[in-house]
Formats: structure tokens, sequence, C-alpha cells
């Protein structure tokens, strides 16, 4: 009976929908890890991801082109980022402030936008053809392969990429001078300034790169992942992305693992509530369960790591 | 003639600070090509504020400054390195998880292929420099795992890979050992040779006589005028100083120490690099007296004190304050035994630097009945708390609300002192309690220890400068490659040799004569 169970939930399908649901997570949840480890919060995923998803809608209608969709919903993120930037970096507001603004216009204001733009309630329903939305790629050999191909063919261009991205995050970080620039700066923006690397301008390159994933975030909800805009389609994602964060430790490949558990929670929801007799309720708690036991495996891990670290070598 | 040789003129600078602290009024500076020039004032007379302005740090409110006879406006680090000027802040300015190597390239990393960090490239960099100049590091230890006096030259590295030939170097010597200290003089005279302009602020008048060839002397935000460093003695430097005679001499009567507060036995510690830190350590402290640790820095000293207070665990061993065992206690637990910790790394353990002076000092006993009104704060006696700690300990700071970072260094560590020797502790371990504070406050600060000792209260006294010790301690024991190897019941007819032979390990005593020392 169990293993019915079993077999009926860990099977390709459930796998390949694991890995659709895990990219738009992981995408924000890189966003989250730039601006970390350039010592800034933005806490504006959520909102950038709305608004940006809308945009990409919009330019792939009007352009009838579907990456041009994506580009803008792009360049969209990075200027609602360079925003927040603006806001806490020149006008010195706090950075939190800034991000719960831009959420919140994520929340109302793409309404506004929608009806203002198309005279649509809530959501973009026909704009939306097949052609406008982001393709998806068969790739050859593996294909073929059973179970394997069917787990990872056949998925969106931009899934692909936030995978690519996990590395590419790591190598900016880690191989190149602004990446270093970008630690250093995270870590002790003095030490920075004291040598004449100007804190601010690394931070806006970061805050803008943080911005351009959650763009490509929103991208793929509304021009994949829900075939078109609605206002309730982000669901909290960008907050998840930042619990991923925290729980991969503000790295990219930890964040990448820790995105997939959530990813895995959402997709075994969505699996469960389907089968026959199962409380949906119950059902409901899966995400935020995992959240609990995730993070408590994330504290004792850091306690661990704690114990062995002889303090002695903090000083200064 | 005498203008040309002039590399920096700083004419009428004054600097008032945002919140209103006057740090530097109408002073006039120069720096002679190929000069050690000092800079000495007492804490918060505006040394590094001076300097932090020819690095562009911060912007004069007014006044100007000339380099090789150009004025110039220098309003970033950037434009005072491309005008060759470095500085070596008091605090470090390190990126603890990077590389020796990455954080000497930091800003200017060298590349492959254009976009990669060249990282053999940057260890090239940082081990040429260091050979040309003379300053030994490891390239590739992360800074969080290196020694202080390798961080120093880390710094000083970081101004002259960056091409500097004025090297402002604000109090190097406050955080290391006689023997580091020997040799940064000597790197610093090898710079002067090869026509390196430097700038030395310090609180040390040995020092100063020592190498420097001129000298500014600071008080209160004015220049008091250039000297000669040959031409002026030690006791006019500090009367120009500080405004009065200061008398370094300790004053204190004979010990009377009466039952152990700290009892350490067979401590052990072998450190992450399996290098044994504390081998068999065993004392005690008893109340009333003053014992003194002394020791060429690295023996352990640090590693015990961070025992002591739970900082790290050790391997084998116990610790008893009042007879209660401290070794995984909370630290909160350690100060409700009586025992507090003016601990030698101010910035990391002594104080949160984004809190006020207030919090700062409340934060050991806020928890105390007088300061709580039902679940409230009864901020009435807060604020007279941080007041009265403020004037006793001769705290300068506009306010209490002040942040503390925005502080002068010797005035950090006041903050800090002010709340380990307040709170009356039974056993107090003081760990280098007068770096890099002035003549006059450390004056002060020997006579409270003192007088707390005279009162009944038990102090382990560590420090790095070896007369503190001497003065300091009623006896003494030094320390050497994590052994304690020599145990001197009186201080009185101690002196540097015989200290120096002990603290090389030349020399050490038989176990019974160390063993004294657990007074049992
Ligand atoms: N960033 C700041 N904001 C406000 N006031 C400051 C700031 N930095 C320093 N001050 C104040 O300016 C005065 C001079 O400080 P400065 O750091 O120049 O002293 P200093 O001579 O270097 O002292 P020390 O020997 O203790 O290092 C002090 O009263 C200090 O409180
Ligand atoms: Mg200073």
């Amino acid at each position: 009976m169990t293993n019915d169970l079993l077999l009926l939930i860990f099977n390709a399908d459930f796998l390949f929908s694991l890995i659709r649901i895990t990219a738009p997570i992981l995408f924000a949840a890189l966003g989250a890890v730039i601006a970390e480890k350039a010592g800034v919060v933005n806490i504006g995923l959520e909102g950038i991801m709305m608004i940006s998803a809308l945009f990409g809608v919009m330019f792939a209608y009007w352009t009838q082109l579907w990456w041009v969709g994506v580009l803008g919903a792009l360049v969209v993120g990075v200027l609602l980022a360079l925003m927040i930037g603006f806001f806490a970096f020149e006008l010195k507001t706090n950075i939190i402030l800034a991000g719960i603004a831009v959420n919140m216009l994520g929340a109302g204001g793409t309404i506004f936008l929608l009806s203002m733009l198309t005279g649509m309630k809530g959501n973009t329903g026909a704009l939306v053809t097949r052609e406008l939305l982001i393709p998806t790629i068969n790739i050859p050999l593996i294909k073929s392969i059973p179970v394997l191909g069917q787990v990872l063919s056949g998925h969106a261009v931009l899934t692909y990429l936030a995978f690519l991205f996990v590395w590419l995050m790591w190598v900016l970080l880690y191989k190149t001078p602004l990446g270093l620039n970008i630690r250093a700066v995270g870590e002790n923006p003095d030490a920075a300034t004291s040598i004449g690397v100007s804190v601010q301008k690394i931070q806006y390159i970061a805050i803008a790169l943080s911005g351009a994933m959650a763009g490509l975030g929103g991208a793929f909800m509304s021009m994949y992942y829900s075939q078109g805009w609605n206002s309730g389609m982000v669901a909290g994602r960008g907050f998840i992305a930042l619990a991923a964060t925290a729980m991969g430790r503000g790295e990219p490949v930890g964040t990448m693992l820790s995105s997939l558990l959530f990813g895995l929670a959402q997709a075994l929801r969505t699996k469960v509530s389907g089968i026959q007799g199962v409380s949906s309720y119950l059902v409901s708690v899966i995400p935020y369960l995992v959240t609990i036991i995730g993070l408590v495996a994330y504290a004792i891990s850091i306690k661990n790591k704690l114990k062995k670290r002889s303090p002695a070598s903090k000083g200064a | 003639m005498e203008q040309e040789n002039l590399v920096v003129q700083m004419k009428g600078i004054s600097k008032v600070y945002p919140n209103g602290i006057a740090a530097n009024r109408d002073v006039n500076f120069t720096l002679r090509r190929g000069e050690i020039h000092a800079i000495m004032g007492e804490n918060g007379a505006g040394k590094s504020t001076l300097m932090k302005i020819l690095f562009g740090l911060e912007q004069p409110t007014s006044g100007e400054i000339l380099v090789n006879g150009e004025p110039v406006v220098i309003n970033s680090p950037n434009k005072a390195i491309s005008l060759g000027i470095g500085m070596v802040h008091q605090h470090f300015m390190l990126v603890p998880s990077l590389t020796v190597a990455e954080n000497i390239v930091l800003g200017m990393a060298p590349t492959k292929s254009r976009v990669f960090v060249d990282y053999k490239k940057a260890v090239e960099i940082a081990e040429e420099n260091a050979t040309r100049f003379n300053l030994r590091i490891d390239p590739n230890a992360k800074v969080v795992d290196i020694p202080v006096g390798m961080k120093q030259k880390v710094e000083i590295l970081k101004a002259l890979v960056r091409g500097a030939k004025i090297l402002i170097l604000d109090e190097p010597t406050a955080v290391l050992t006689t023997q580091e200290t020997s040799e940064l003089f000597k790197e610093l005279i090898s710079l002067k040779e090869q026509g390196f302009t430097i700038v030395f602020i310090s609180h040390k008048l040995k020092e100063i006589k020592q190498i420097t060839d001129r000298l500014t002397i600071m008080r209160n935000g004015k220049s008091m005028g250039v000297y000669e460093t040959a031409s002026i003695s030690e006791e006019e430097i500090s009367r120009l100083m500080v405004g009065r005679d200061v008398v370094l001499e300790v004053i204190k009567d004979k010990a009377q120490p009466s039952e152990t507060v700290l009892k350490v036995r067979d401590l052990e510690y072998t450190d992450r690099w399996n290098k044994k830190m504390l081998d068999k350590v065993s004392f005690s402290v008893r109340k009333g007296e003053i014992l003194g640790i002394a020791g060429v820095e690295g023996n352990g000293q640090r590693e015990l004190v961070e025992m002591l207070f739970n900082l790290n665990v050790p391997d084998a061993g116990t610790v008893y304050a009042n007879g209660k065992s401290l070794i995984g206690m909370p630290q909160n637990i350690i100060r409700d035994q009586g025992v507090s910790l003016v601990p030698e790394d101010r910035m990391t353990y002594g104080i949160a630097d984004i809190a006020s002076i207030e919090e700062n000092v409340i934060s050991d006993r806020f928890g105390e009945k007088r300061f709580n009104r039902g679940p409230l704060f009864n901020m009435r006696e807060i604020h007279q708390e941080s007041e009265t700690l403020i004037v006793d300990y001769r705290i300068l700071a506009k306010s209490r609300k002040q942040q503390v970072k925005m502080l002068s260094g010797g005035n950090i560590q006041k903050v800090v002192v002010a709340r380990e020797l307040s709170s009356q502790p039974t056993l107090l371990i003081a760990d280098q309690p007068t770096r890099g504070i002035d003549v006059g406050a450390t004056e002060f600060i020997r006579n409270q220890i003192v007088e707390l000792s005279r009162n009944g209260s038990g102090v382990l006294l560590v420090s790095a400068d070896l007369n503190e010790v001497i003065e300091l301690s009623d006896s003494l024991i030094v320390m050497y490659g994590g052994k304690i190897v020599a145990y001197f019941e009186d201080t009185d007819q101690l002196d540097d040799i015989t200290m120096g032979e002990y603290m090389l390990g030349l020399k050490h005593q038989t176990e019974e004569e160390i063993a004294k020392v657990c007074y049992e």
C-alpha cells in the first residue's frame, strides 16, 4: 500500500514538475544571494516578480515576440531594483521599507496598471497565445533515455537557464574581480572604502543583478508557469526565496538545494491533493512543515559548524 | 628649498563632525620628504581625524591641502591613493574571509582572459612586494587565521602595492608585541631610507623618541606645535599633551592576598593547526593581589583568557572561580560569579559598535533591580549610571547617546574598562587594559586596577607592555610555548633582562618553583 503510494508520487512526472516548480523560486533566491553577498537586503523580490511578470506578458503581446517579453521583464526587474537602491543609498531610506514599498506596488499597482493598459481585470486572459509562451526544448540525446529523459527533457528555456545561473553566480562571486569586490563590500565595507572601492557602486551593481534574477523569475511565472498573468500568481515565492537563501547560507549551490526542497514541498502538495480521500487541509500544511524541518536542520548544522570553529581566530 | 622638501602641507584645517564635535581646529601640519613624523595627543585630540582628512575619508570643514606644492582636493581615498598617500588604520580594515593575497589586491585584482581573477598572479604580487619591502606574510592564509602582527604587515603592503610614497600609520604598535614592534621599526627605517615619508601616531613616548624625526603635538583639536624629536624631552612632550605632569609610576602598598578566587588546573588546548597552545597550565589568583602574565604574544595568553571566559573550550583541565566551574558556562553565569573581562580585542568582544555608550555600559547589568521598574526600564537610573561612568572614566563624548563607533579609539577602550571595572568584580581579567590609551588615562586606569585589588578583588593582568606587567603586578608568571616557565612571587626586583630570558624560552624554572603559584 505505502509502496503504491510512493510510486504514485515519485515517478518521472513528479520529478519533472519538481524541477519546473523549483525554477521560479531559484531565480528569486539567486537574486537574494547576490544582494546578500554585497550586504544588501532585497526584500522586494516578491513585488519585482509581480510587476516584471506583467510587463513580460505585455511586451510579448505588443511585439508578438516571446523573447522580447522575457527581456522586457528582466529590464523592468533591474529598474525596480535600482529604484530600491536609489531610495536606500541615495535618499537614505531604510532598505527594508523600500523593499516593502515595491511589494505593495506589486500587489496593488499591477492590477491598476493592467486595467489601464488593457482594460482587463485581474488577469491577462486572452492576451497570451501559445506562440507567446516561453518555448520548451527537447534535449536530443537525453530525451530518449527512459525516465531520465522524461525528467530532464522538455523544460522551458528559462528552467534550464535558472539552473545554469547557479553555476554562473558561483563563478561570478568566486572567480571574478567583481565578485571579490562584492564579497568584500558585504563583509567589511570600511575595508573596501579604505582602498578606494566604492561601496555604493558595488551595491548598485549587486541589487541590479538581484532585480534581473527576480525579473526572469517573474517572466517564468506569467509566460510559462501560469500561461498568463494573474494577481495571485507569484503567491509568496519572493519570500520563500528569502528563506531558501537563508537556509542555503547565502551560497549559490546551497541555495539551489534548499530551493529544491521548497519546490519539493509544493510539488508534493499539488500531487497529494489530487489523491482521493486525503484531507486537503492536511495537505496544505506540507510546505510549511518542510520549511520548519529545513530550518531546524539548518540551525543544527550551523551550531555544529560553530562548535568546530575556534572563536580564537575571530580576533580583529 | 625648504618648500620643495614639503610633500604635504595642511593649512588651517578645521573639522566639525555632523554631530557638532569639533575634532580639528585650525590645524597646520607639514611633512618633509623622507621623514618619520609623529603625531601625539590624548585620546580624542583629533589625530585620527586629521589623518582621515589627508586620506580623503573625511572632508575638512575649512582649510587647504597641498601635496608636492600643488593645492589638491582629496575627496575620496581613491584620490589620496592616486596622490601616493596610503593609510593603515587604527582598527584593521581587512576582509576576514578573504586570503592575504586577495586582501592585498582587492580593488585592483589581476585578471586572466580579462574576466577571471588571476589568483596565482595575485599571490605573486603579494610575494614580490613582501620580499621587496621585507615584510613577511603568508599570501594563501585567510585573514581570520593570521596573528595581528601579520595583519599589520598586510595593511602596510596594501598601501605600498598601490604605490604609496606617504604612509600614514595610525597607532600601528598598539596591538604589537615588543618583538613585533622592533621588527616593524626596522622595516619603517628601511622604508624611510628608500625615500618614503611616514606619519606615525602613537601614545608611547619611548617609541616616538626612538624612531621619529619630528613630532606634532595635538591637544583638544588644536596643534600645540611641531618639534624636532631630538630636542624635546619626554616630560615636555607629556606636559604639552596633557597640560599637566603625568606620573606613570604606580604607587601601591604591599598586597595582602587572602583566599583563592580563580583556580586553574592542568589546562590543555591544541589549536586547529595542531599546535599545542596550552600545556598543563596551572595557577591560582588570590583575592587582594594582581597576578601578571608576561610573555611574547602568541605563547598561549590569548587562548588562556578565552578559556577563562568560555570563549573557547579546553581539551582538558579545570577552571574554578569562587569554587564554581566555569568551563562551558554561558558568559552571563560567569559574570554572575563576579568575573569580569577587559578583552584584548575590544571591537569584537568588548563593545557593540552601533549601540550607544549608555547601552554598552549597562549591557552587563540591565537586569539588575535598580534599572528596572516593573516590566520597563528605569531610565532615570540608567541615565545616571552612564553619566557617572562617563565622568569617572573621562570618556570624551558629546553625550551618553553617542554611538560607540563614533568615539576615538582610546575612548572606545575606556567604555569597555568603565563597564568592567565598575561592576565590582571579585575577579577581574584584564587583557591589555591600557592598549591605545593616552598617558593621562593610562595612569588613571592603572590606579583603578590597583584600588580594585586593594579592596579585595583578584586581578589577572595580561599585557604585552613589559613595563606595565612588572609595575602593576604583585606577582608574575611568564608564559612560553603554552607553558608557565617562571613564577615570581615578588615583582620588586625584576628587570627587563631576566624577564626577556624567560620570555624567549632561554631559561625556565623547576616544576617545584612554578608550582608555587598554585598556593597549595
Ligand atoms: N565619525 C565620527 N563622528 C562623530 N564624531 C567623531 C567621529 N570620529 C571621531 N569623532 C570625535 O572626534 C574627536 C576626535 O577623534 P579622533 O578619532 O580624531 O581622536 P584621536 O586623537 O585619534 O584619539 P585616540 O588616541 O583615542 O585614537 C573625538 O571626540 C571623537 O569622539
Ligand atoms: Mg585615533
